[in-house]
């Protein structure tokens, strides 16, 4: 297996982090090698974050480049079209449907683009927008949309979805679990 | 069973595992996760300290009582800490000692790009570098070791791409931690001039025994393959070069200071191309260079700047890269900024307003340099605002300006290095306005604790520090409380400290919304009254948006988002903005 590169993308308290840990400790699980790398700091403070999960027999750098992306899984439309050239040609784009505005946009510097979704299928013709707040929401908590993402990719992980689903379970401890879960399958039909 | 866990993680585990007793830090972003493991792990005591030079001699009173421990900081920390390091390399150590830096290459939440490396070369001292979080793991114990039988303090250093870097690590058995004796040693300890003088003597013989053990120690290892391209290089820059070049050569280096010089001129000589890949400074090649070695390629073809990456490494070898799609242009920016009912907003709100100089510090409110709030005019370093603010008052006499200039400061880099440029302006009677934004948290960097939060690293209730008395300690007879939520208030404050000769200083004790979960009855917005002026948007707050309403665009607020502040509401000047019908008493 050559190495198999997801790229996370979202905003700051989106929970892009634990999403990118439940794949990572997945892949661990499954015997594979990999590597997980994102950037904290800044970018807690509502700005735009991306994190990278590598996978495979034997993963070196932590970093995924610009066009070699396998899948790309956008919490956040803007942040889908802001990172959709890591996505390697017939690559995979799963993204949220939800917008949140940038602090640009908020404070009426910049117009968010009206036809985010258009230029999204532009730039990626089989990419796939689903309304991960309402499935979240669904399943009683508007916080666990990254788990609502973690499902909608988890069949196409080459990973045994089971174990996946597994490791929801141990990130979720206590009372999250049932949230957790219900959001993570209602990804997974998404 | 192997673990996934960040560089960060695995030093914290590792530091646990090799016989640590004692650890100190100041929270800086790559570094911070280290302590906060080690207090999560819970078996050896750590703390944080006020500032990083008293965290590394915080360190080395341990090693001197016998125990090994641990300084941790982000690059910038070791300026701060560097007056002890250029002398605690002369006393060397009793038990071993770790100073932990985090570089920040690419510079993803720093001031400057500076690299740590310079600072082993600079203090003579060895430096182990980690490619992965098994190396972190594993060179912390390795680190105890050489320190110990060299008698010196060790660097151990990160770059944001090992400590936040994720990777498999494997436990090693543990060590029991042993306490030494507490050692009286004049000639060791006390650096007079005499002693010091001895020590430097030695301190040149140590390093040239860690010269000869460069060249014998498994940390650094030469993996032969292909002749035609043979790779110097250290760190994250390694995985980047296997992934890159699979096929060439490689001398990886794990003891990046001293450079095992014959090792280097031997494999450069089985090699037909010599490259060095090194992230920011040239410090591998000007050394090797300076040794006689050719060097095919290397800083004449990968920047001093920013990070490296496998494909900046295949453009300085000229292979072909595969081109990919051109970003998106032209798309809105999302940076960083406020989170929505920080107390941070109304300030600089006001800030922005009376159009006054800020000179500002290292915090999240150094957000408020960014537009359109603006209202940041200064930031340099830990500590700057209130000094860098009395110069220009003093200049600014000189020159007839009348302007008084503010200093902006939070609290935790008030205890770091405010407190002491408060203490130089009230002495040599300044005339600035200060406003320390006491939000009794160290906040930028995920939320630590600090003298003022009442709390310490282990979760432990201490002492807490009241500011303002600190305040007034320290010879400042205008200590007044604002609260920044009150815009109204708050500007009058500032005017009043404006108008008001000499030193004057506001503080603001609203707690860190993010930190202290606090969340207020959250607002909406009637469209009847909202006229669509957009004067509220300028605070900048991301629960703000326009939605269309008729042939106009009006201001709605995101119930998922909204803190309930008010700060939005009382720019309004048309009412049209309270607190949402059903959510008075949330």
């Amino acid at each position: 297996m050559s190495v198999f590169n997801i790229v996370i993308t979202g905003v700051g308290g989106q929970g892009v982090l634990l999403a990118s840990k439940v794949l990572a400790e997945s892949a661990l699980a499954c015997g594979l090698d990999v590597k997980q790398n994102e950037v904290h700091g800044m970018a807690q403070r509502g700005g735009s974050v991306i994190s990278f999960v590598r996978i495979g027999e034997k993963v070196y750098s932590p970093v995924v480049m610009p066009g070699a992306a396998d899948i790309l899984l956008s919490f956040e439309p803007l942040e889908a079209l802001r990172y959709v050239h890591y996505l390697k040609p017939g690559g995979m784009l799963v993204y949220n449907k939800v917008t949140i505005n940038p602090s640009t946009v908020a404070s009426g510097m910049a117009t968010y683009p009206a036809n985010v979704e258009e230029q999204i299928g532009r730039a990626c013709p089989n990419a796939r927008g689903i309304d991960a707040l309402a499935i979240a929401k669904e399943a009683g908590n508007a916080k666990a949309v990254n788990m609502v993402m973690v499902g909608a990719v988890a069949k196409s992980l080459q990973l045994d979805s089971q174990v996946v689903e597994g490791v929801v379970r141990e990130v979720s401890k206590g009372k999250g679990i049932d949230v957790n879960l219900k959001a993570f399958n209602g990804g997974a039909v998404a | 069973m192997k673990k996934i866990i960040s560089g960060n993680e695995a030093i914290a585990l590792s530091f646990g595992d090799s016989g640590g007793v004692f650890a100190s830090g100041y929270p800086g972003t790559p570094s911070t996760e280290v302590l906060e493991e080690v207090a999560r792990i819970g078996e050896v005591y750590c703390e944080w300290a006020s500032n990083e030079k008293v965290a590394l001699e915080a360190v080395i009173g341990a090693s001197i009582a016998g125990g090994r421990c641990l300084s941790t900081m982000k690059h910038v920390g070791v300026n701060v800490a560097a007056d002890a390091l250029m002398t605690l390399t002369y006393t060397g150590v009793n038990a071993g000692l770790i100073l932990m830096v985090s570089d920040d290459p690419g510079q993803h939440s720093s001031q400057n790009e500076q690299d740590s490396r310079n600072y082993a070369k600079f203090a003579k001292v060895p430096m182990l570098d980690p490619a992965d979080s098994q190396e972190a793991y594993d060179f912390v114990r390795a680190g105890f070791e050489i320190s110990e039988q060299f008698d010196t303090p060790l660097m151990l250093r990160t770059t944001t791409r090992i400590a936040h870097a994720k990777g498999g690590v494997e436990q090693k058995v543990k060590i029991k931690p042993v306490v030494g004796e507490w050692v009286k040693n004049v000639p060791k300890y006390v650096m007079l001039p005499n002693y010091g003088k001895i020590k430097h003597v030695e301190v040149e013989a140590r390093l040239l025994k860690l010269k000869e053990f460069a060249e014998t120690t498994s940390l650094n290892r030469i993996e032969m393959d292909d002749t035609d391209l043979g790779i110097l290089t250290s760190g994250v820059s390694y995985q980047h070069v296997k992934e890159a070049c699979p096929n060439a050569s490689v001398l990886k280096l794990g003891l990046v200071h001293p450079l095992p010089e014959k090792m280097i001129r031997e494999f450069s000589a089985k090699v037909k191309r010599f490259m060095i890949v090194e992230e920011m400074d040239g410090i591998f090649e000007e050394q090797i260079r300076a040794m006689g070695i050719r060097v095919d390629v290397g800083k004449d073809r990968i920047s001093y700047c920013g990070e490296v990456s496998p494909d900046i490494i295949r453009a300085a070898l000229g292979d072909a890269i595969t081109k990919s799609a051109s970003p998106v242009a032209d798309l809105p920016q999302r940076p960083p900024t406020f989170c929505p009912g920080c107390a941070h907003r109304g300030l600089f709100t006001i800030l922005s307003k009376l159009n006054v100089f800020v000179s500002g510090d290292i915090g999240c409110y150094t957000l408020g340099a960014l537009p359109p709030i603006s209202a940041m005019h200064s930031s340099i370093c830990m500590g700057a605002s209130i000094s860098a603010a009395h110069g220009m008052a003093k200049v600014n006499a000189i020159a007839g300006r009348t302007e008084k200039p503010v200093a902006v400061i939070g609290d935790s880099t008030f205890f770091h290095s405010g407190m002491t440029g408060l203490l130089s302006l009230a002495y040599n009677a300044g005339n600035a306005l200060v406003i320390i934004m006491d939000n009794r948290t160290t906040a930028m960097t995920g939320g630590q604790d600090n003298p003022g939060s009442g709390q310490v690293l282990k979760g432990e209730i201490s002492q807490q520090v009241n500011i303002v008395d600190l305040v007034k300690v320290l010879g400042i007879e205008h200590v007044v409380e604002i609260n920044s939520y009150n815009l109204a208030e708050t500007e009058a404050s500032i005017k009043k400290g404006l108008e008001t000769p000499g030193p004057y200083v506001l503080v603001d004790k609203n707690p860190c919304i993010l930190r202290y979960r606090v969340k207020q009855p959250m607002l909406s917005v009637d469209h009847q009254k909202c006229t669509g002026c957009r004067v509220c948007l300028k605070v900048t707050c991301v629960a703000l948006g326009l939605v269309a309403d008729g042939d106009k665009m009006k201001v709605q607020i995101d119930p998922n988002i909204c803190n309930g502040c008010g700060v939005c509401a009382q720019l309004c000047k048309f009412d049209a903005m309270s607190v949402a019908k059903g959510r008075e008493k949330q």
